[in-house]
């Protein structure tokens, strides 16, 4: 039996050798860094999240109706009628906010161990890609289920565009299909979410992966292992990526799905952060909730947006801010004057700065999803504002510090001597 | 590779983590393969009918739907009996003897009470529904047509118990649907008596 | 520090209820409890169903419930519906509209949006307003355009509000009973929870089953887990 298998594989090997060869380039003989640690998992898990969002989604696909009456009671008939619909449904909408958590984790270690740095750049800005694609996948796909949030949230963001000088009306209509959020919005969501965002996922994730290998990982020291190679050509810090890698993420794996199983079995609305409560409101047009907020992963860049006031009786001021904020991730390489790769042999100035931005990150990110009045007024030193919109500036003052001073407090900061070796 | 030491331990723990993963595997798969069965929604439509028969003529056909297909209910006369007694060297299986009736139905009449006749009307050939073809559309049928039923489509022909003539396109009798009698005047199409 | 953290992500929400008004009560329901399930499912049928339609619940997914299809259909079903149709309702939100000035909504996940604590308040601070369209007015929903429609179970009660002495701080409710209903205050409470504990079963029948899958998964992944990591442990051995 076993030789059989054996003549069957050395037959289609014949055939298409490309496929052993590429097993071999990207896995088998794919010499990463041995010292990949905990943040070395969430690429991987990213992957993962990808196809269970694709699985989920394409299975939804069979039984969702993206027609504005009765998009909302198919969801309620894939969670009660659909044989184990509720289970797709909760996979569905646990993945989508799994998949934030993971890329922030992520992107998060770039950060820490300057993966962005060169000859790493177009890596980065691949991945910048996928952030900004990922975000405009979870915005149409968050429309589809038709509730109040789904409705009142498409609104607000297409009216962003609507603030652009000029030409912003003509685009919102252009957007929408309609003059407000309606049948047409939502048909049109439905096809780029379900393929045509999916398939530029695809072709980015490749794309990013392909140039990840081309030049080879980073590492938690920042030592590129690629200077040090043994007798055999190999570098002297590297293992191969299968098995070792391929074990190691079969065990990050089962970890990461026995928490987003744990999430999605017991508490899959999350407190209303993975499922808002006002989401199981059908949408009515008319009346629109008390409290709309994004959902969790865009809070950060909405107390962005609305931490800056009118100016020339327009609101564009904010979406600019809101926008530069994100774009600004693209310019990170360029922007990071230090010598030296990874935090653990940068000076204090760095890990300050990113100590304050993680900080900064998440109390933005808290205070989007709270309405502006959550922290009261101030006294009459600061005119009575509300203290939630001054924090949220002050906030939004130190995310950009992080970026526009970079190129001078990484040029200025003590670093100490890299390795030549990886360490543990 | 047969000289060098085969690591069992490291085999077995491949093995073991290979049946732990498919089964985690397979519990993934089924929920999904799960879900084309069919909905409460598609069982809900597809739910038994209840038919009033107690205002049914003699000769008289009704037509209702159940399952999204088209069942008859007609009520037979004395004539119409001896007619499909008649017809028992027309047909192609006058026995019923292949399986498109429940047990109850597999007799002379093909019905519970010979008076009332179920059938679904769909014709055996390719589907299209047949039409209704009393004794006396002679003209049409021929002189020795006895009644029953001629689909439009290919010409199939069946009596009035449903059988399907000889040299007919259609190869077997009309189905006969579960069904019972709630009252006298009462049909369930879609259930058998027995509790299913 | 995480709890810290933690803990003063819920400071505001404090603040913010006390803002809002009527402090909410705790609805102490057993989501397991299917006696008070089918006492709260009979509440439904015979006292919302009539305005309010819950057209994603099917009767006979009351089977849940340890009911049999004989037995919903002989003390739930009230139209002409079958027992495998869904609870849908006469009235349209049309009419609805007209009659009550707002369409009464569908309530077939209102366990969801509103959450147990509202609801089990909202159906028990119902009272007399003379200024009101229907009569009647809400403590935990002001202004609401629903009338009291268990007020034969509870009776008619006033409500008087009065203000926080210095203008901050919640405001002082004081409760009166006008008439008295078929149940006393304790009965009108275990009514309207089990009520509510039905609510939250029709909001997500599956939540029971889910749960119960939940824990066989992860038993699983344990599993999967011990073997996953001794193989990795084993390959790493090689790696120095």
């Amino acid at each position: 039996m076993a030789s059989r298998l054996m003549a069957l594989w050395d037959w289609f090997d014949a055939r298409m050798p490309s496929v052993a060869e590429e097993f071999r380039k990207h896995m088998a003989e794919y010499y990463a860094p041995k010292n990949f640690n905990f943040w070395y998992f969430f690429g991987a898990l990213s992957i993962l999240v990808l196809v269970i969002q694709i699985v989920s989604g394409i299975f939804l696909t069979m039984h969702y109706k993206p027609d504005a009456a009765s998009a909302f009671g198919s969801v309620e008939y894939i969670m009660r009628d659909v044989p184990g619909g509720w289970l797709i449904r909760y996979i569905h909408s646990t993945g989508g906010s799994a998949f934030f958590i993971v890329v922030y984790l992520h992107m998060f270690r770039a950060l820490l161990y300057g993966s962005y740095k060169q000859p790493r750049e177009l890596i980065w800005i691949f991945g910048v890609l996928i952030y900004l694609t990922l975000m405009a996948e979870a915005f149409m796909g968050y429309l589809l289920p038709w509730g109040q949030m789904s409705y009142w949230g498409a609104q607000v963001i297409v009216n962003l565009f609507a603030a652009v000088p000029f030409i912003g009306p003509d685009l919102a209509l252009w957007i929408r299909g309609d003059y407000v959020v309606g049948d047409a919005t939502l048909n049109r969501f439905f096809a780029l979410h379900v393929i045509a965002i999916p398939l530029v996922l695809l072709g980015l994730v490749a794309a990013h992966i392909l140039a990840l290998h081309d030049v080879g990982s980073n590492n938690p020291d920042g030592v590129e292992i690629k200077k040090l190679k043994g007798p055999d050509g190999h570098p002297l810090d590297g293992i191969p990526f299968h098995p070792y890698y391929t074990v190691k993420d079969i065990v990050g794996a089962v970890v990461f799905l026995a928490l987003f199983c744990f999430v999605l079995f017991f508490v899959p609305e999350m407190g209303g952060y993975f499922l808002e409560y006002n989401n199981f409101i059908p949408a009515d047009p008319l009346k629109t909730p008390q409290h709309i907020a994004p959902v969790w992963y865009f809070t950060p860049y909405y107390s962005i947006l609305r931490a800056v006031p009118p100016l020339f009786n327009s609101q564009f001021p904010g979406v600019l801010v809101m926008g530069v904020a994100t774009l600004i991730l693209f310019f990170l390489p360029w922007l990071d004057r230090s010598p030296v790769k990874s935090i653990r042999y940068r000076g204090l100035l760095f890990k300050s700065a990113v100590a304050i931005f993680v900080i900064t990150f998440l109390v933005l990110g808290y205070l989007g999803t709270e309405p502006v009045t959550v922290w009261g007024q101030a006294g009459a030193w600061l005119g009575h504002a509300d203290r939630a919109t001054v924090a949220a500036r002050v906030f939004t003052a130190l995310y950009f510090a992080f970026f526009v001073l970079m190129p001078w407090y990484t040029a200025i900061d003590k670093t100490t001597p890299v390795p030549e070796r990886v360490t543990t | 590779m047969s000289e060098d030491k085969i690591d069992h331990t490291r085999r077995n723990l491949i093995a073991a983590t290979a049946a732990a993963g498919s089964a985690v595997a397979v519990g993934v798969a089924l929920p999904f393969a799960w879900s084309w069965w069919p909905s409460e929604r598609a069982k809900a439509a597809g739910a038994p009918v209840e038919a009033d028969i107690s205002a049914l003529a003699p000769g008289e056909l009704s037509v209702l739907e159940w399952q999204g297909k088209p069942v008859w209910i007609m009520r037979r006369t004395k004539e119409m009996l001896a007619a499909v007694r008649k017809s028992d060297d027309r047909v192609t299986d006058p026995k019923s003897e292949v399986p498109v009736q429940p047990e109850y139905a597999q007799n002379e009449y093909r019905s519970i009470k010979p008076e009332f006749l179920v059938l679904v009307g769909i014709c055996t050939h390719l589907g299209c529904s047949p039409q209704s073809m009393p004794a006396e559309a002679k003209a049409e049928m021929g002189a020795d047509w006895l009644g029953g039923f001629l689909c439009p489509c290919h010409g199939s022909k069946f009596d009035l118990a449903g059988r399907v003539y000889k040299g007919a396109p259609a190869p077997i009798n009309l189905e006969v649907p579960p069904h019972t009698y709630l009252s006298e005047g009462k049909l369930l199409i879609g259930e058998d008596k027995k509790g299913s | 520090m995480k709890k810290l953290l933690l803990s003063l992500l819920f400071v505001p929400l404090f603040a913010w209820a006390a803002e809002r008004g009527y402090r909410l009560e705790r609805a102490l329901i057993d989501t397991k409890d299917l006696l008070s399930l089918q006492a709260g499912a009979k509440t439904f049928v015979n006292y919302c169903l009539n305005c309010h339609g819950a057209q994603y619940m099917r009767y006979n997914r009351l089977t849940d419930l340890g009911l049999t299809e004989a037995q919903i259909r002989d003390n739930l079903v009230f139209t002409d519906a079958k027992v495998g149709d869904t609870m849908k309702v006469a009235l349209t939100p049309k009419d609805g509209k007209t009659m009550f000035g707002a369409a009464p909504p569908d309530l077939s996940v209102i366990g969801r949006s509103r959450g147990a604590d509202w609801l089990y308040t909202y159906m028990r601070t119902f009272y007399r307003d003379a200024k009101s369209p229907t009569g009647w007015n809400n403590a935990a929903f002001p202004q609401v355009a629903m009338p009291h429609a268990l007020w034969t179970l509870q009776g008619e009660r006033a409500l008087e509000i009065v203000p926080a002495k210095d203008g901050h701080g919640p405001a002082t409710y004081k409760w009166s009973q006008l008439s008295a209903g078929t149940q006393d205050a304790l009965q009108y409470d275990t009514t309207i929870r089990d009520l509510v504990n039905y609510l939250v079963y029709m909001g997500e029948p599956a939540a029971s089953r889910r749960k119960q899958i939940g824990v066989v998964v992860l038993l699983a992944l344990g599993i999967l887990f011990v073997f996953a990591y001794a193989l990795k442990k084993e390959y790493w051995k090689d790696v120095k």
